[in-house]
């Protein structure tokens, strides 16, 4: 089987015919922005330092240092996804405001952005979590950062990627939500689960 | 070694303890993901699987943090009275964090509270946390490294329950939390489950049983026993690596307990991810050191 690979900047046509579960990689740029970036773009109204038109974003805070021999540059250490749903209650109007069309996080997100998903035609996806030097070696050059007075964290690191993956589509442009699916089959499986153990713990007298 | 000498050398161990602890995962653990990963058959958890290992591997070679998020530093010290370094110990900690931030790199995380601004090398108020046990008559000291992720910390909670509730309501907690927030925490995770009388013994014991090494059992019988059927439990709700489905959940369930209080049962709960990086090493009064986690491990 091929590699589906998705080249930024990305187009609805690139990303329309792509659906839940599916395995993706990623080419050109990624930028990583997770709570402050959302807080300080969406509550305080600030300009975005970089342009998200068919863009990528990252739900990550890296570690970072500062190139061997040119210290003018960054070379990223280990950067893994952070949790998603964190971003949940800003990502619809993240989307809509900056044109973005792919976000890799990890974990699932919500009903809002699945919406937004659908209404503007984006995909989140899941890199797997905690995975962060098999994702910083897919970093090709740290071609700069923004707002890094946030700290390393929390900055804007913009991200030349090759082949960055595997991504996982969790939520694709039809609004489908895998890990909404997958959240209500365990819900549905818990009750039985639960009653089960709890026939055998009466410690009491 | 005079004690000047000794408080750089242990300085420098614990630092480059810490370094290692963020790039190496305990032997215990890695023996279990492999085992977890060897009995997945779907195609999303071989991936994820495949995905550790291949990060586990990365980080070894290109020496680095296995996983970016290296957590607020946690040390639980177990101190014989007679170790030359008693006084200086916590001091001695803050050192060696400062310095293995630097030389990992460790991600800065420490986060003042109020100023809301991180501190940049790992150390901050009241961080590293340090818990304290004293060994009486002894010279050495025993230290577990934990570097406490915000993902992995995010399932955490404790609550009282009225006696009435019983050990059913102290199932349906820890079902509670894993079946919302577990998928979030990089699974499969460690369990950490504290029942006592009241809600910081519980926290506090839940984070202990995290501690203790995979495959290990309660002291009694039926706290063993209940371990069992709620690891069995949570596996058989599948969420999988990564929360993406499959055989199991959990690496394990750890139950530690305080006697109660009759009119109380408090529960806490502590989670470990797949990157559960807890370290144990035993230093000695001539600032021998030996890695019981990772064996044969040199720093
Ligand atoms: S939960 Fe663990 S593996 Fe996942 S991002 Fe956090 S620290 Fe890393």
């Amino acid at each position: 089987m091929s590699k589906t690979v998705v080249q930024t900047p990305i187009s609805d046509t690139d990303i329309e015919n792509l659906s839940i579960g599916d395995i993706i990689y990623l080419n050109g740029y990624l930028v990583t922005a997770r709570d402050e970036v959302h807080h300080r773009f969406l509550k305080q109204n600030r300009e975005l330092p970089v342009d998200l038109v068919g863009g990528a974003i990252f739900h990550a805070g890296p570690i970072v240092r500062k190139s061997e021999g040119t210290p003018s540059r960054y070379e990223v250490v280990s950067i893994g996804p952070t949790t998603s749903m964190r971003m949940e209650a800003y990502e619809k109007e993240f989307i809509r405001r900056t044109g973005i069309k792919l976000i890799v996080g990890k974990g699932g997100m919500g009903s809002q952005t699945a919406e937004g998903c659908r209404i503007y035609k984006a995909i989140h996806t899941v890199f797997p979590g905690g995975c962060a030097v098999l994702a910083a070696t897919c970093v090709e050059e740290v071609e700069s950062v923004e707002w890094l007075d946030l700290g390393m964290p929390e900055a804007m690191w913009v991200l030349r990627v090759k082949e960055f993956g595997p991504l996982i589509v969790s939520i694709d442009t039809k609004g489908n939500n895998l890990f909404e699916k997958n959240r209500l089959a365990i819900e549905a499986r818990k009750d039985v689960v639960v009653e089960e153990i709890c026939r055998h713990v009466n410690y009491f007298g | 070694m005079d004690k000047a000498q000794a408080r750089i050398t242990f300085i420098d161990t614990i630092a480059r303890f810490t370094a290692y602890t963020s790039k190496h995962l305990p032997d215990d653990v890695r023996t279990k993901l492999k085992e977890l990963g060897d009995q997945e058959d779907s195609e999303m958890a071989k991936i994820i699987y495949t995905a550790m290992f291949d990060d586990l591997t990365m980080a070894d070679a290109l020496s680095r943090p296995v996983c970016q998020d290296t957590g607020i530093i946690q040390y639980f010290v177990q101190v014989g009275t007679h170790f030359p370094l008693i006084d200086e110990i916590e001091d001695c900690l803050r050192e060696a964090v400062k310095k293995a931030t630097a030389l990992a790199p460790l991600r800065p995380n420490a986060v003042e509270v109020f100023d809301e601004k991180n501190t940049g090398n790992n150390v901050g108020v009241r961080i590293p946390w340090i818990e304290w046990e004293l060994m009486p008559n002894r010279d050495d000291v025993q230290i577990y490294c934990y570097l406490a992720g915000g993902g992995s910390s995010l399932p955490g909670a404790a609550k009282v329950l009225m006696p009435l509730e019983g050990y059913e309501g102290v199932v349906k907690f820890v079902f509670d939390q894993i079946s919302s927030y577990g998928v979030n925490a990089c699974p499969p995770l460690l369990v950490g489950i504290g029942i006592a009388g009241s809600v910081e013994v519980a926290a506090k014991l839940s984070k202990k049983a995290l501690l203790r090494p995979l495959g290990s059992h309660n002291s009694n019988p039926r706290g063993a026993e209940l371990e069992a059927r709620i690891e069995k439990g949570l596996n058989e709700l599948h969420i999988g690596p990564g929360g993406f489905s499959g055989k199991n959940s959990v690496m394990g369930v750890h139950i530690e307990q305080a006697a109660r209080h009759p009119a109380t049962i408090a529960v806490g709960l502590s989670t470990g991810c797949w990157a559960h990086r807890r370290s144990l090493i035993r230093i000695d009064a001539s600032m021998r050191y030996e890695i019981i986690s990772h064996r044969g491990a040199t720093i």
